[in-house]
């Protein structure tokens, strides 16, 4: 049976893994090649690199981690944040990465994900996208760019679709609602997107709990979870969180 | 572990780096080629596959189909990976003018309507019978699978996944043997099932 998969998500910084203390200060937390390693030791079924700070001069230190790291991990690593254009996923691909993410850049030309897909395969292309609600309902969930800054007027269920229709091949959907709350995913809005598409939805943001999770995967839908910060709370690793999860009646990579 | 070169086809769609660097791992001499020649002195042969079917169409022209055949009926064992895998089939609807190497005579066929495709994460193998390829793994091995087309269930098959009913997820006969998903992403499963390959001696 397919499982639901829990995916490690490492912020990186000018080669280093930074978490954020009350959302403004970073502060280090490491080696992104030890982490990933820890990671999948942990029972972790991917793991995600974001590059959130992606400057250009930054950028041979975030290729030489995604080296490092994917010499050592057995599996999938996806590298997201600063992809502008195939050159940039080209670099790393060949740093040996197996995905990457876009997000503002697919905005401003869709035919990026297109362009990435034909030259190295649809399962390569995430697509993230960072929504939020406009009114009460999900539908209503508009599509922001540039770290959550910009506000774009196309709504979430549409840029779905049309990432779909492009070539993704799956969507990493983040709700600016709830990141950074720890009061549960936005279930409604990945439901409500999970529905529209037919490629996997990946949840991300405002886990706190392991019960969380659970509620992602039943009443939202999703296919698979990002877990970032709730392994700073008191959740040592993907694997405790599965062995909770399978209580659920949730299908998980066990023994892992 | 091996004596000789473990020969990994590069038929130019996408990157080779993680199937090469899990063939090291278990102590693989890797030679990557795009020429049929250097076939002829392979000890064993791997053709990692990602991207559309009509991209093997490179295969056949560039001469390597043939040249496999006859490396692999003279006893060098052979692993396709995913596309790999379907390309020893007859063919695939992803792309019916594109001709594969028809080891097997049926052909590939996408996931049906009514489920999410690609199928993409971590799925199950279930054993159907004694496998080389599969030897010393616990009960239902979880592995990594990335696909929208899938083979069907053949006397070939070894191990079957199910997504939208069962399909092959590993094929073996002689010494053509295959898998569906990803053992370079599947963990210490997949490293345990490309040392099982680099272990079989051809027949």
């Amino acid at each position: 049976m397919l499982t639901r998969r829990i995916i490690a998500c490492l912020d990186v910084s000018a080669g280093r893994v930074v978490k954020g203390v009350q959302f403004v200060d970073l502060v280090d937390a490491g080696d992104p090649a030890e982490l990933s390693m820890r990671h999948a030791a942990g029972g972790a079924d991917e793991i995600v690199f974001l590059d959130i700070t992606a400057t250009h001069e930054k950028r041979a230190l975030l290729l030489d981690a995604v080296r490092r790291a994917a010499d050592r991990i057995y599996i999938p690593l996806t590298v997201g944040g600063g992809i502008r254009s195939l050159e940039d996923a080209m670099l790393v691909f060949d740093a040996g990465a197996d995905k990457v993410s876009v997000n503002s850049a697919a905005l401003s030309r869709p035919e990026l994900i297109t362009e990435i897909g034909s030259r190295f395969g649809e399962q390569a292309v995430v697509v993230a996208i960072d929504g939020r609600r406009k009114s009460g309902r999900p539908e209503s969930a508009e599509v922001y760019v540039s770290g959550g800054r910009k506000a774009t007027g196309l709504r979430v269920l549409d840029w779905a679709q049309e990432t779909e229709a492009r070539g993704a091949g799956e969507i990493l959907l983040t709700s600016m609602d709830s990141d950074g709350m720890r009061n549960g995913f936005d279930c409604e809005l990945t439901a409500a997107v999970s529905a529209v598409v037919q490629i996997p939805v990946i949840a991300s943001g405002g886990a706190g709990n392991v019960r969380h999770f659970a509620d992602v995967f039943t009443l939202g839908a999703a296919d698979a979870a990002l877990a970032a910060s709730i392994f700073h709370f008191g959740i040592s690793d993907a694997r405790t969180m599965k062995e909770e999860l399978v209580t659920f009646g949730l299908p998980m990579r066990l023994p892992c | 572990m091996s004596a000789g070169k473990t020969v990994v086809i590069d038929y130019q769609t996408g990157n080779l780096n993680s199937a090469c660097k899990s063939l090291r791992a278990v102590g693989a001499d890797v030679l990557v080629t795009q020429r049929p020649e250097d076939l002829k002195h392979a000890a064993r042969i791997v053709l990692p596959g990602v991207g559309h079917f009509a991209s093997t169409d490179r295969l056949m022209t560039s001469g390597i189909g043939d040249a496999l055949r006859e490396r692999v009926s003279h006893g060098v064992p052979f692993l396709g990976i995913c596309v790999g895998l379907q390309w020893l089939f007859a063919g695939s609807t992803e792309a019916l003018d594109t001709h594969g190497l028809a080891v097997f005579p049926e052909l590939c066929e996408h996931f049906p309507a009514g489920i999410k495709s690609p199928h993409v994460g971590w799925n199950s193998l279930d054993l159907v019978r004694d496998s080389r390829l599969l030897h010393k793994l616990p009960t239902a091995p979880y592995v990594y699978f990335t696909h929208s087309y899938r083979a069907p269930v053949t006397d070939a098959t070894v191990a079957v996944t199910n997504y939208g009913g069962p399909f092959s997820a590993v094929i073996e006969r002689d010494n053509w043997m295959a898998v569906q998903f990803h053992p370079e992403k599947s963990g210490a499963v997949g490293l345990q099932i490309l040392e099982n390959f680099m272990k079989v001696s051809g027949c």
